[in-house]
């Protein structure tokens, strides 16, 4: 059981300081960068305290948003993509999820791949809705979230692949 | 009384991300009206000292190009030095004797941002080198932004490319002014409005725009940039011009920050 803690901290910082210190530099074609610290959200165990699950994802946001003088965009949208999980979990691996049994490193990776873009997906619309913050913009939070999905869906297929091959 | 409690206990989990949601928004909110980021800003201890550690070891990428805008600065200073012809008496060189209006202090960008709507930046300078609110901020080519929150060893600078910034900004060679805005568009253009319709015979492209010194931040001639083009707006009463900096934004690294020694006297003297 300590184990299991010790390693969601580890993977806590560490995806912390990834974000801020490389990933928020990227900078593709300008304005581009991926957010590949809603792994932590992803990966949490399907058994869990869901209100310390959902205290734990404001945490993470808010300690992003200290970093990066956001106010709390990544705190509202890591908060909200904690609190829907479950539906996509039940929408993308269907029957599993109901027995509670499912090892993210054993799944489909069709399934997978559709749970982590969907989670990704309503994370980054709430995160530019509420960076941009004016609806006459649409255009430019639209494009800017397609972009950035692109971008985070592709890193965290290529985490969880690289990680999951060191355990075994 | 029992049936409320039942309803929290069953609604536990909604009302808690209901709860930790609106403080999220209500941050955001505080952060995008200017000077209200009260308590979600990076000039803390933690956040500042990670920031400085790890500046440490990426100073030395840049350092070439850093050198070079700073080489570049001390040529033109040393021609402007000697081509003069003010004669400098070195006798009233002491700081002491003279009072000075404006006070500079050397700092380094740890946390540039640009690709942002409201970006912050952060400096290695805070209270302990007397660093306060409302400094203006300024590199070798013009003007960076505006000090928002300071601690003891950090301080944050909201960005000229941040929607809320506001500065004014004139034509060098009139003294038409008008308010520099940021349409989050380019982190080369920035927008400046509200310049009189009257003003068109002395707006061409390629002018040059400086701070005006209307306000106590910044002093009169601060290096701006050059309109790139300019139109009118739909009331066709003033014009509104693209101005094209000559900061690169994206690659700025030794700034100075700027007080103003009237300013005190100065707000007392509005406030009255």
């Amino acid at each position: 059981m300590n184990s299991v803690i010790s390693i969601h901290v580890v993977r806590f910082i560490v995806l912390v300081f990834a974000q801020v210190l490389i990933f928020n530099h990227i900078n593709f074609l300008g304005y581009v960068n991926p957010y590949p610290y809603i792994l932590f959200i992803l990966l949490f165990p399907v058994k869990n305290n869901r209100m310390l699950f959902i205290l734990f994802s404001f945490i993470l946001g808010l300690t992003i948003d200290l970093f990066l003088d956001s106010g709390g965009i990544h705190a509202a949208a890591s908060v909200l993509a904690a609190y829907a999980r479950p539906i996509f979990l039940k929408s993308s691996f269907g029957t599993i999820y109901e027995y509670q049994t499912i090892k993210f490193n054993t799944v489909e990776f069709g399934s997978k791949l559709t749970y982590i873009a969907f989670l990704t997906a309503i994370h980054h619309i709430v995160l530019f809705s509420l960076e941009i913050f004016s609806v006459s913009k649409i255009i430019l939070i639209l494009q800017k979230t397609l972009f950035s999905c692109i971008f985070t869906i592709l890193l965290c297929v290529l985490l969880t692949i690289i990680f999951s091959r060191n355990k075994t | 009384m029992q049936q409320i409690i039942n309803f929290i206990i069953r609604n536990k989990t909604f009302l808690l991300f209901l709860l930790l949601f609106s403080l999220a928004l209500l941050f955001t909110i505080q952060s995008h009206s200017y000077h209200r980021s009260k308590f979600i800003n990076s000039a803390n201890f933690l956040t500042g000292g990670i920031y400085n550690s790890i500046n440490s070891i990426s100073g030395y990428f840049n350092l070439k190009s850093q050198n070079t805008i700073l080489v570049e600065e001390n040529n033109r200073l040393k021609s402007l030095l000697h081509n003069s012809n003010i004669q400098v008496d070195s006798s009233f060189t002491d700081s002491t004797t003279f009072s000075s209006l404006y006070r500079f202090t050397p700092a380094n960008i740890i946390k540039n941002s640009y690709n942002l709507n409201n970006n912050i930046l952060l400096l290695n300078k805070g209270k302990n080198d007397k660093i306060e609110e409302d400094f203006g901020v300024i590199s070798s080519k013009g003007i960076i932004g505006i000090i928002n929150k300071t601690s003891l060893n950090y301080a944050t600078v909201i960005s000229v490319l941040n929607t809320t910034s506001q500065i004014s900004a004139k034509l060098k060679k009139t003294n038409h002014f008008g308010t520099l805005t940021w349409n989050s568009a380019s982190p080369e253009i920035m927008q400046l409005i509200d310049i009189p319709k009257i003003a068109e015979a002395n707006l061409s492209v390629g002018d040059t725009i400086v701070t005006s010194g209307r306000s106590s931040i910044f002093p009169k001639g601060i290096l701006v940039g050059i309109i790139q083009d300019f139109e009118l707006d739909d009331a066709e009463n003033y014009f509104t011009l693209n101005v094209k900096l000559f900061n690169d934004m994206t690659n700025v690294e030794h700034v100075y920050i700027i007080e103003n020694i009237d300013k005190p006297e100065i707000t007392n003297l509005l406030n009255e």
